[in-house]
């Protein structure tokens, strides 16, 4: 599938993200300029308050994207997960470019100019919005634009929060090594950077009084390009409202769950068929799909998301701290009953299937020096390089217990990258070991072999969903569906939706629906 | 005309600014009489602009007193002795973003005069420092010349009628041609309005021509106060090195041909 069959087939769910990515950046840019500009001021006035609030400003530009939406997460009101997040952590990196050229704009007014304003018996107000700010206006709008561009970049990583935007299409084009995923999240982020630049160039030299002249052909070129800014930013604030208006018009009164996913397919997945046959019940849902690392727990303690799937051992060793034990029964058991204890959250009947960290190596390699377990693979890992997402990298049931359990030496240090790319890394000799997911389709398709954990060392995984009580008690239809969904999917149904998906690069909405008609759900 | 009310008085005013331990005005006593034109003359740093400055309370004595019509400028509305205050410096100091007709209408706006006022104003204002106000009205500062800017801001100055006017080397930065012109038309100006007028320079051609009163200032203190034809008289060693500037330079040079 090229390019542009790509964009037929899904210039919907383009738009969406479109428009998702520009309310963002829209709403973001317009807090930091309501805030941004007048602290400027403030700081012309208060030279003391300068050094201090322009140092805090550039440290909070220096923070890493991704580290800043992950430290605004856990805190109470502003936090959580969605869009006021992600425009929190905009607006904060967009308020230095925008307070510090303010600053430099109306410091830089010609001091004979604010001079002679004071001496015509001009007062403070009307020298600052007479003199100073029409003044700098060209450079206080050369800040908004370096910020806008920012916020325009920042915002693809605000998918990562479940903000949405063109950053879902590129987290998923990187998971499923989608070329076209990619480039459709990529490629529009980039036009409307280049479109906001240009067009705010356009306004700068529009307020650069340099150039102001009283002749009429380069005035009626001005008047064009602040019409054309004008119709832009109207025809955003009229799409943004438009857009937003049609999904929530939907079964507000009846009942409304929020379904939550971790950022891997087969979670988008299995969340994907709570969701579709719950919308074939007349359940109004709301998907915050792709939270990445805890994101998904803390969304559910939260109350940002009603449900989620998990593994059981996952929850048993990274949530709830216990060292790994083998027996799936007493996992799953234990995990039941610490949930509903400490979380006040309902772990639904196992799904069916175990989705096990599979210690991944090239075909070729394990046929040409026979590899069928981890403990025939040992005497070999001193010559190879292993490549781990950061979730196995750190967990109580990864690397570390791993290497001990079977006494693995490495040639170096795990290469630590996001889980997707690892299976990519393998494949093309970059790394020589992996640690994948069971049920991933790429594992075929990508001619790789699964050593078998012959000491059993890794808790058992079985798929169950998370489930607030509190949903649960409000929605007699999600208990009617989760009933529906235990003990219905195998191991070999969940490999081949993931490789439908991550291989054969089809909707997951599509498999999803494809499934449930199949399934007779 | 003639009347002897000080519009202007210092008295005993010393200024010094926050970060200097020296003084930039000591002891400085003098008063401007209506109608009076005071030209401070004084080397740069002699303190003549802070001087000036101490009138429309841009800064404030750090003791002693400044009156303005007889009323202390620390008892005085800021914003009201300003608008009541004419002021050209140097460059002009226009607007960059107004028009030269928004620039000389800027005080009559502030002050909220009726718009066909104050269009009337700028007009003829415009005709009183010689430029067309059909071709001048709707430009903008960086259309004109040195010399135009001046006018306009002398325009400036004069638009809302304010008695006093305070000026900071006006025509410093023009060429001869253009400045001779514009002091002549200046005299004439002040002189039929009969402001009272308080100019700043360095040049003692300049001062000679326009005041009625010259000020040697000197490391912030007022060596003498006299008429121009007193100055000439001066045996105060400052003020004969002004006038011998004024005999040497273009005499000294024709000797020299003449003598070869």
């Amino acid at each position: 599938m090229n390019f542009w069959q790509f964009l037929q087939q899904n210039w919907m769910e383009l738009l969406q993200h479109l428009r998702e990515h520009l309310s963002l950046v829209f709403i973001s840019t317009l807090i930091a300029v309501a805030i941004g500009i007048p602290t400027g001021i403030l700081l012309t006035r208060k030279k003391s308050l300068q050094a201090p609030i322009l140092g805090i400003a550039n440290i909070m530009q220096t923070i890493p994207s991704l580290a800043l939406f992950g430290f605004l997460i856990p805190i109470k009101i502003i936090g959580g997960i969605g869009p006021r997040t992600a425009i929190i952590a905009l607006v904060l990196y967009s308020l230095l470019p925008i307070i510090r050229n303010t600053v430099t704009g109306i410091l830089g007014v010609d001091r004979n100019v604010r001079e002679a304003a004071e001496a015509m018996g001009m007062t403070g107000g009307q020298i600052l919005w007479q003199v100073e700010l029409p003044l700098a206006m060209s450079v206080i709008i050369t800040g908004v634009r370096v910020a806008l561009v920012i916020a325009i970049g920042v915002a693809t990583i605000a998918a990562a929060v479940g903000a949405g935007g063109l950053g879902v299409f590129i987290f998923r084009g990187i998971r499923q090594f989608d070329n076209n995923l990619l480039l459709a999240g990529a490629v529009p982020a980039a036009l409307l950077a280049l479109g906001a630049d240009f067009l705010l160039g356009r306004l700068e030299s529009y307020f650069s009084v340099d150039r102001r002249k009283s002749g009429a052909a380069s005035s009626s070129f001005k008047r064009f390009a602040l019409a054309a800014t004008v119709a832009f930013v109207a025809a955003l604030v009229v799409g943004i409202y438009v857009g937003s208006r049609e999904p929530r018009s939907t079964g507000t009164q009846s009942e409304h769950v929020r379904v939550g996913s971790k950022d891997f397919t087969e979670s988008a997945i299995l969340a994907e068929m709570v969701a579709q046959m719950l919308e074939a019940r007349g359940v109004s849902v709301e998907r915050k799909f792709e939270l990445g690392g805890n994101l998904a727990h803390d969304a559910l303690l939260g109350g940002q998301v009603d449900l989620y799937p998990e593994y059981t051992g996952t929850s048993f060793t990274a949530i709830l701290k216990h060292p790994p034990i083998t027996d799936p029964r007493a996992v799953y058991d234990q995990v039941k009953r610490e949930y509903a204890e400490k979380f006040k959250v309902t772990v639904s009947e196992p799904l069916g299937f175990e989705n096990t960290f599979a210690i991944l190596i090239r075909g070729a390699e394990a046929r040409r020096l026979n590899l069928k377990t981890i403990s025939d693979a040992a005497p070999h890992t001193h010559s190879w390089r292993p490549g781990f997402g950061q979730d196995f990298r750190t967990r109580p049931d990864g690397y570390a217990g791993l290497a001990s359990a079977y006494g693995l030496k490495f040639a170096e240090e795990p290469r630590e990258m996001d889980l997707s790319l690892t299976y990519i890394a393998l494949s093309s000799g970059k790394v020589d070991l992996i640690a994948g997911n069971s049920t991933d389709g790429r594992i075929a398709a990508l001619d790789l072999v699964q050593l078998e954990d012959d000491r059993h060392y890794f808790p058992p995984y079985e798929a169950v969903y998370l489930v607030r009580e509190d949903a649960l008690a409000r929605s007699s239809k999600l208990q009617e569906v989760l009933s529906k969904l235990a003990h219905s999917i195998t191991t070999e149904e969940m490999r081949h939706l993931n490789y439908e998906v991550d291989a054969n690069k089809r909707s997951q909405a599509k498999v999803v629906r494809e499934w449930l008609k199949q399934k007779g759900f | 005309m003639t009347a002897s009310r000080p519009l202007v008085e210092f008295r005993d005013v010393n200024f010094s600014h926050a970060a200097s331990p020296i003084p930039t005005i000591s002891q400085l006593t003098f008063s401007v009489n209506e109608g009076e034109t005071l030209v401070l003359l004084g080397e740069s740093g002699c303190g003549k602009t802070t001087t000036l400055k101490l009138i429309n309370r841009l800064l404030s004595p750090t003791s002693g007193e400044v009156l303005v019509e007889g009323k202390p400028t620390s008892q005085w509305d800021p914003i009201r002795l300003r608008r009541r205050t004419g002021y050209v410096i140097q460059d002009g100091g226009l607007f960059p973003h107004f028009t030269v007709a928004r620039n000389v209408g800027l005080v009559p706006t502030l002050e909220r005069w009726q718009s066909e006022k104050t269009k009337q104003r700028v007009d003829e204002l415009l005709e009183v420092v010689g430029l067309d106000p059909k071709s001048f009205a709707h430009r903008y500062p960086a259309e004109l010349s040195g010399g135009q800017r001046q006018r306009v801001g002398v325009a400036r100055a004069l638009a809302a009628e304010p008695p006093l006017l305070l000026l900071d080397e006006p025509f410093g930065a023009l060429d001869p041609l253009t400045r001779a012109s514009l002091q002549k038309q200046f005299v004439e100006l002040t002189k039929r309005l009969q402001k009272t007028v308080v100019f700043v320079t360095h040049d003692v051609r300049e001062a000679l021509f326009v005041g009625s009163q010259i000020g040697l200032m000197h490391r912030g203190e007022l060596l003498l106060l006299e008429t121009p034809q007193n100055f000439l008289r001066s045996k105060n060693e400052k003020a004969l090195a002004y006038i011998e500037t004024l005999n040497l330079a273009p005499a000294g040079s024709r000797l020299e041909e003449n003598g070869r």
